[in-house]
């Protein structure tokens, strides 16, 4: 058992400042159990967004010594003991308090995206057959726990707020699960050219680095998309081909 | 009238986790207004920590799976406490479910011609979990999340339910606050439904997430619904133990039904000692069977790490109190081991478990490809709740609704993993469907000034104690109280000792006193839990009480055997006039004829 110091932004709606606790931290501890063991015995009123303290769900996201991280899979063994631990919100949404912010708008940003539209069934049953292989590459992008940790760490999103004009890399994630879909049909192509900004990321790979789920969200889903995209609107072949079978690339 | 924020639905769904969802969608298909409460944001119920698999006779892998199997299966598995109707209708329709959830974007595990592929489950005769690695409870709510979201549902994100309003009998609406800002909501509905999940909370150690506060089990037993089989807590045998900060986190029956094995520290199959008579004919005589089944032998029988949970917990806790457990107070599950048997087994094993994997590497240092794990048992589900209608879902009350975890029926005296998805889907179906039938034949209910006014006043009486009682204190001593009193092996005295303590600690929690203001305020919230959480682990004692027997997930030190009196009926709990909890037996139904003669043929 050895005695630690946090700093815990203290606010509300983007006032406030860092306030400093010390407390105990014992084996295996992550950094969710000590803010949870400051709130039980510090500061009851700490506002924190949690839920299955198992890396599963995706609620506990912050910002830990500067780093977007899920608080329940930080163990306290993996930061420097002898310094402070800060702790501060996710940067890139609103602030609400404490260490919660408003995340509604990836809510709002995912209605946007056409829905998953299914292919006729295989079989008179109405099932489908799709082979092993081919929902491998789609079910890396259905790891994706919604913790938005990518999306604050984009700097499209963080440093210059456009949200209006892009849909963040969690959201090009998820496009991606649907254009790649074994079942889909949809189109979502000019959508993700326009509307969704997929030219305004420069492919920096940030999110992919603070993935917990560790997936390869630069490689394996955005730039994909970007080639679909080039191929359909910069590369006059396809454009002539597509506009006359109207298929989708 | 005081002024709150006023919302009007045709119904009104509190919950979104999988029965809460599938319950939104297809009330939603019916035309009707539906409005989601959720206390979390979307797509963080706790459904989304399942792992195994969502348990459905469609005989992918082994076509001599048929409903009839799956019905008596979990019929046996409930010790045939459960209830019939529900049990039939869960096992015919739970296909139909999975193929919905495909349909909507779930791209389950494939077999190699294609189709979902199914796995081998506790309690299940063959392999019946459709899945997605260990992930399924992710696929199943993101799919349902992402199809919900098309269909003009009103979702209130963050907010919390802390009294259901009736006028005379029936449903009226519901009272509660948003997390955000702390005001008061009024939602009118003309049915509502609960889907709030279980009562994990109550116990110190447990694999539920923070929302499993027993809010529908309280709020529907303080509107007169009744509740029943409250005795009825599972606990699964495998949670993590180590590191302490981790300890009840959930390990998945999966982990065995891909042929990992349980050894005490001198290295034996403990669970080879003891296998229950009802299990005899279904369970493998030797190492080897067990280790053929799981890869799909289709003439070998399971490995008795695949016997029910409650029994397997049992045994567990029998090893570490006669010391043999592992360092840390449990036994080792070794997935490690199949290295002997397979050429590409770390491959193979992260490719299965990916989140069990990445959970003991990132949490314990441990890494399960190469060695074992150190599990214990760990509070997972509730089998009691409110009592339903088996084809509608409907309570006592008049328009309200319950599905899912927080509803009883299905899983009788102990639930075999796997039928918890299921349940949700097939459950939530109905009860959507009736919900929004109910809700087409009624007009809105009208709300009592009264009412309101003294849910307003409860919830706000935190602020103005100046009390010494802190709320996550009071909730951690309850949580011990729970564990060591109420758990996995019960006795009269312990049980009358925490009923003492519980009283105890309902007084504290008229004390406790929370600063700050009512925006984002964990503390008030946490004040706000205690009386669900208070109210759910005195009947769940009472009821335990109550049976004086051994059965499924229920287990008496003072009365270790089962008692077939004790077989032929349920406990129900209400609330009496009086505020008093009124216990009474209620006699199953008999079986008809034709599901009689299906559980006689699966012997």
């Amino acid at each position: 058992m050895a005695t630690a110091t946090f700093r815990i932004w203290r606010g509300e709606k983007g006032q406030g400042k860092f306030q400093e606790y010390k407390t105990e931290v014992a084996t295996g501890m992550v950094v969710l159990d000590v803010v949870h063991q400051i709130q039980a015995e510090q500061a009851p009123d700490l506002a924190v967004r949690w839920n299955c303290k198992a890396g599963k769900c995706g609620s506990c996201s912050a910002e830990i010594n500067g780093m977007p991280k899920l608080m329940c899979m930080t163990r306290m063994s993996t930061l420097p003991g002898d310094q402070p631990v800060t702790i501060q919100p996710m940067k890139a949404f609103p602030h609400v308090k404490d260490l919660v912010t408003d995340v509604s708008w990836n809510y709002e940003v995912k209605k946007r995206i056409p829905k998953f539209q299914p292919r006729r069934p295989d079989a008179e049953d109405g099932t489908w057959r799709i082979a092993p292989k081919d929902v491998e590459r789609v079910q890396e992008f259905r790891k994706c726990i919604e913790c938005y940790l990518c999306q604050d760490v984009c700097h499209v999103l963080r440093e210059h707020n456009m949200h209006d004009q892009f849909i963040g890399p969690r959201f090009l994630v998820y496009a991606a699960a649907l254009e790649m879909h074994p079942l889909d049909v949809g189109d979502r192509v000019g959508e993700l050219r326009k509307e969704f900004g997929i030219g305004l990321c420069n492919i920096t790979k940030c999110c992919t680095k603070v993935c917990p789920e560790g997936i390869t969200i630069t490689d394996n889903a955005i730039i994909p998309l970007k080639e679909r995209v080039v191929d359909r609107f910069f590369d006059p072949l396809t454009k002539l081909f597509r506009i006359f079978s109207n298929s989708k690339t | 009238m005081a002024e709150y924020i006023t919302h009007e639905h045709d119904v009104l769904i509190i919950g979104a986790g999988g029965a809460g969802l599938r319950a939104a969608v297809e009330a939603s298909a019916a035309g009707v207004k539906v409005a989601v409460i959720t206390k979390s944001l979307l797509g963080k119920a706790h459904t989304v920590m399942a792992e195994g698999g969502i348990a459905a006779a469609m005989g992918n892998v082994d076509d001599r799976d048929s409903w009839r199997v799956h019905f008596s299966d979990t019929m046996r598995g409930g010790q045939y406490l459960n209830n019939w109707r529900m049990a039939e209708l869960h096992a015919k329709e739970a296909p139909a479910r999975v193929r919905e959830l495909e349909a909507w974007g779930a791209l389950f595990d494939r077999t190699n011609d294609g189709r979902i592929l199914q796995r081998n489950f506790g309690g299940h005769r063959y392999p019946r979990l459709a899945h997605v690695g260990d992930r399924t409870g992710l696929e199943m709510i993101r799919t349902l999340q992402d199809h919900g979201i098309h269909l003009g549902l009103d979702v209130f994100m963050e907010h919390t339910v802390t009294r259901l309003l009736k006028e005379g009998n029936r449903i009226a609406g519901a009272f509660g606050y948003d997390r955000e800002r702390g005001r008061f909501h009024l939602f009118r509905a003309k049915a509502v439904v609960l889907a709030t999940g279980g009562i994990g909370r109550a116990f110190k150690i447990t694999s539920n997430s923070w929302e499993y506060t027993g809010d529908g089990h309280a709020l529907a037993y303080d509107a007169g619904a009744t509740l029943m089989d409250m005795e009825f807590v599972q606990f699964h045998p495998t949670g993590m133990i180590w590191p302490p900060s981790v300890r009840g986190i959930l390990v998945t029956e999966g982990v065995r039904g891909e042929g990992g094995v349980l050894r005490n520290r001198n290295g034996e199959r403990f669970m080879f000692k003891d296998i229950p008579p009802l299990y005899v004919n279904q369970t493998a005589s030797s190492e080897e069977e067990g280790w053929r089944y799981t890869q799909g032998d289709k003439n070998a029988k399971r490995p008795p790490e695949l016997l029910t949970r409650d029994h397997v917990a049992r045994c567990i806790r029998r090893e570490v109190r006669e010391e043999r457990g592992s360092p840390h107070g449990g036994v080792f599950l070794d997935i490690a081991w199949i290295k002997e048997k397979l050429p590409n087994a770390p491959e193979h094993i992260k490719k299965k478990l990916p989140s069990m994997y990445h959970q003991f590497k990132q949490l314990a240092d441990i890494d399960i490809t190469q060695e074992p794990m150190e599990v214990g048992p760990t509070t997972h589900y509730m089998m009691g709740g409110v009592r339903v209608d088996a084809d509608s879902q409907m309570s006592d009350v008049p328009g309200l609704f319950a599905a899912g975890e927080c509803a009883a029926g299905l899983h009788g005296a102990n639930r075999l993993g796997g039928n918890s998805l299921s349940d949700l889907l097939v459950f939530g179906k109905r009860a959507g469907e009736y919900a929004a039938a109910f809700a087409k034949e009624h007009s809105l209910g009208a709300v009592n000034t009264f009412e309101l006014e003294s849910a307003e006043k409860s919830a706000l009486r935190p602020f103005e104690g100046n009390g010494p009682e802190n709320p996550y204190a009071v909730q951690h001593t309850l949580q011990d109280v729970m564990q060591d009193l109420v758990g996995i092996v019960r006795q009269e005295g312990e049980m009358r000792q925490a009923l003492e303590r519980i009283r105890e600690l309902k007084a504290a929690s008229q004390r406790v006193t929370v600063g700050g203001n009512r925006e984002y305020n964990n503390g008030w919230h946490t004040a706000l839990d205690l009386h669900n959480l208070l109210t759910v682990a005195e009947i769940v004692t009472q009821a335990a009480l109550e049976r004086k027997e051994s059965r499924g997930a229920h287990f008496r030190d003072d009365f270790p055997a089962k008692d077939e009196k004790f077989g032929t009926f349920n406990f129900v709990v209400r609330k009496g006039p009086d505020g008093s909890m009124q216990f009474a037996r209620e006699p199953i139904a008999p079986m008809p004829q034709e599901l009689k003669q299906v559980i006689e043929e699966m012997k």
